[in-house]
């Protein structure tokens, strides 16, 4: 062989040593922990599998939260022998249902939004769910959470699994105590407090934002979501998820009218950023960031913005009721009523049945899985056999805590109720020409258009 | 992933390219050994089924099921035409069609006439490769990315704060207040049409330019000598000379902004009434999870590109029978 033949060589073999190399950097080597220090006693109720068998879970959640939740589970593998297994992807909502056609559908489901669920359960995918299950969801759970996993067939389906908590206020405690303003306890006080904020002059009381890409406006859907299910109640609230009562019924056109009050007013908004139009045009994640500067007073966003707090210089920002920023809940019409909140969750469905399947549904909906989930940080259930002192900060044991209540009632997030047409397209759209100028009857009338006739 | 899954994995990938070339290795020695009678046809069948089946597969189903989810509603019944209903009464939606009829007139007649200026103007001189790369440029940019460059050069901030955007800090240091640009309809579609623009420009220009090489130099000197001037010379020797190119780039151009959509979901995700139909196609189909619309935007589209490409075809036949 000449030497230029050889050369020939030398390039794609270097070439493949390269990128082997750098391929094996991808792989963890991560050997298969089997810790069986913790006390079996709690999973003794589940029995015990022999040769090992396989449950699979599918779902939305990703990266550090499913390693996560995958820690959730590991002493009841550990201690049942059930082996679980866990695939986190993004296109889980829009594969699910081709999957489960096909019959190739996970085990388990973790369904991120009722409204597939429903489609779910409809289709007859789902498995109704087992006694055990029902009596952990009976026990430990609310009516409207039940609520939530049970189809238009009058079967209950699917637990809960964890929650967030929508219709945050976040404030400067700080602020607050300086200027001696007080954490209103009804509506009417809120409004108060925005007019003695405008008052005091040197700042806007309310800094916003909806921006977020090709899904602009859906914080805007949260403002509106909030006043109806405070002014016109619960069952208002559910008329219009499910288009019992038309868009553009009266219940919220006023909701609309009463978050315009203070989003289209040029007194109230929008610290910091700009005049109304600004609203727009700010992303959402970087909307209330004037508060740390001072130059507003009030957000309005979900427990979930206490990821977003970043001061200028990097510094971290303490989120408690003493510390940089804190949130309370936007509050009733009545003073002392009970408190209504909206918020998401997941729900937990089962494609396939058997034993260990039924174990597997019946730990996730007990009281011990989710301890065990939220001591891993981060997130927070209604689950009443929760203790709200697990959860990793402040914000999350009063959100808790709230959720505990049995006085509080609980409604998903509208716009994931609504069907696709509305809740992720003419609604956030909406919201965006509301907010450009258009009154909240031309907004309503337009939405109520765009609802699927069949 | 450990050591072993990628190994295991990398043999999976090196095992399924070995099959694939004994599978078309034993094909071509059958073809090779096929009977003498016929041989041709069965070298063009063997040869020519992978493109068919491919083709059968990836374009020809996939259209007759969009014609069919047409006419269907997000469950799957069907529900006439009443997509297409939907498509022409709903404010919104005529928007998007009215939009898109903007977006074909404006950019394949802007941007053809400033390429073939500066292409003429260009023809010739000294350093006309420099000139013609610096068009040719934004060619080369994706268009999210030119639409994310442009989104920039459009930013708002309030009066007072420091300006990101350029032209609103032109605005600002001419003594104005600086405007939404995006958020202020009509202007902003016009204002996206410029990043298209922006990027064809450099495509009919190359084009032209090496078509303007083309015409005969006996023809212009010709003219010349009949006394013309620059502009007649122009007109009916240039025009004439290139006018299968003109065709050619208006066409093309027009197709692809009928197609538009990166640069519409990534400035403005098609708010503010600036959405077209290849955006709101998708945001249908995909975001609101009503496939049936989605499918008749599509097919709307389909039937508004098609007249183009006949016209292009039966253009380029009919240069053919001239040469």
């Amino acid at each position: 062989m000449s030497v230029k033949q050889h050369r020939r060589l030398y390039l794609p073999l270097a070439t493949a040593a390269v990128v082997g190399l750098a391929l094996t950097g991808c792989t963890g080597d991560i050997a298969a922990s089997s810790s069986s220090s913790s006390n079996c006693a709690d999973y003794a109720s589940y029995g015990t599998f022999k040769d090992s068998p396989e449950v699979k879970i599918g779902g939305t959640i990703q990266d550090v939260e499913a390693d996560r939740l995958v820690n959730s589970w590991a002493d009841f593998q550990s201690c049942t022998g059930i082996k679980v297994t866990y695939q986190g992807t993004k296109e889980f909502e829009a594969q699910i249902a081709v999957l489960a056609e096909g019959g190739n559908a996970p085990d388990i489901g973790i369904i991120p939004q009722p409204g597939l669920f429903n489609k779910l359960a409809a289709a007859g995918f789902l498995k109704p769910a087992p006694a055990a299950v029902e009596a952990n969801v009976d026990k430990w759970w609310s009516k409207d959470w039940k609520g939530y996993g049970t189809a238009t067939d009058g079967k209950f389906y699917a637990a809960p699994l964890m929650a967030s908590v929508k219709g945050y206020i976040w404030f400067s405690p700080a602020e607050f105590k300086a200027k001696g303003y007080e954490i209103p306890k009804t509506l009417d006080e809120l409004t108060a407090l925005t007019a003695k904020i405008a008052a005091d002059g040197d700042h806007k009381p309310w800094c916003a934002g909806v921006g977020s890409g090709d899904a602009t406006g859906w914080p805007g859907t949260d403002w509106v979501e909030d006043f109806v299910l405070r002014q016109a109640g619960a069952d208002t609230y559910d008329k219009w998820v499910t288009h019992k009562i038309p868009f553009n019924d009266p219940a919220i056109v006023k909701a609309f009218d009463s978050a315009g009050a203070i989003l289209k007013n040029p007194d109230d908004v929008n610290g910091g950023l700009g005049d109304v139009s600004s609203i727009i045009s700010t992303q959402f994640g970087d909307a209330g960031l004037p508060i740390l500067d001072g130059k507003c007073s009030l957000h309005h966003q979900a427990s979930f913005y206490e990821g977003f707090w970043k001061k200028a210089d990097g510094s971290a920002v303490t989120v408690s009721p003493t510390g940089d920023v804190y949130a309370f809940l936007m509050p009733p019409v009545k003073a002392g009523g009970d408190q209504a909140v909206t918020g998401g969750g997941e729900l937990v469905g089962a494609f396939k049945s058997s034993d260990a399947i039924t174990a597997t549904l019946s730990y996730l909906s007990s009281d011990t899985w989710a301890n065990n989930r939220v001591k891993e940080g981060g997130v927070i259930s209604a689950n009443t056999g929760l203790d709200p002192a697990n959860a990793s900060s402040d914000l999350l044991k009063q959100s808790i805590t709230i959720l505990q209540d049995p006085k509080t009632v609980f409604r998903f997030d509208g716009s994931d109720l609504m069907p696709g047409a509305v809740g992720t397209d003419s609604f956030w759209k909406g919201i965006v020409s509301w907010l450009s100028g258009d009154s909240s009857q031309k907004v309503t009338d337009t939405i109520e258009a765009s609802w699927p006739k069949s | 992933m450990t050591t072993a899954d990628l190994l295991g994995k990398i043999i999976q990938v090196v095992g399924a390219l070995a099959a694939f070339a004994l599978v078309i290795g034993l094909l071509l020695f059958l073809i090779d050994r096929a009977p003498k009678r016929g041989r041709d046809y069965w070298q063009l069948t063997f040869f020519i089924a992978p493109a068919l089946l491919l083709l059968l597969a990836g374009l020809i189903y996939p259209a007759f099921r969009t014609s069919l989810l047409a006419f269907t509603n997000s469950s799957g019944v069907y529900v006439g035409a009443e997509n297409f209903v939907w498509m022409f009464t709903q404010p919104a939606a005529l928007i998007t069609l009215g939009n898109t009829l903007i977006w074909v007139v404006v950019v394949p007649t802007i941007s053809t006439a400033i390429g073939l200026g500066y292409a003429v103007f260009i023809d010739k001189s000294r350093g006309e490769k420099y000139f013609k790369a610096l068009v040719f440029m934004p060619m080369a940019i994706s268009f999210v990315g030119a639409g994310i460059i442009w989104r920039f050069i459009y930013d708002y901030k309030s009066g007072g704060n420091d300006q990101i955007g350029l032209l609103n800090q032109i605005v600002v240091w001419l003594g104005g207040q600086p405007v939404q640009w995006l958020q202020t309809s009509p202007i902003n579609t016009f204002l996206l049409i410029i990043v298209m623009i922006w990027i064809q420009t450099g495509f009919a220009m190359v084009i032209l330019s090496a078509a303007i090489k083309g015409v005969p130099t006996e023809q212009i000197e010709a003219a010349e000598l009949d006394g013309t001037n620059a502009w007649q010379r122009f007109t009916n020797v240039t025009i004439p000379g290139i006018r299968g190119s003109l065709v050619v780039v208006i066409t093309t151009i027009s197709i692809a902004t009928l197609k538009v959509f990166d640069i519409v979901r990534t400035m403005t995700a098609g708010n503010f009434n600036t959405s077209v139909i290849a955006n709101e196609m998708y945001t249908q189909a995909f975001r609101a999870g009503e496939q049936g619309r989605g499918a008749a935007l599509a097919i709307v589209l389909f039937l508004m590109v098609l007249p183009i490409v006949i016209y292009n075809v039966r253009i380029m036949r009919k240069q053919r029978e001239i040469r």
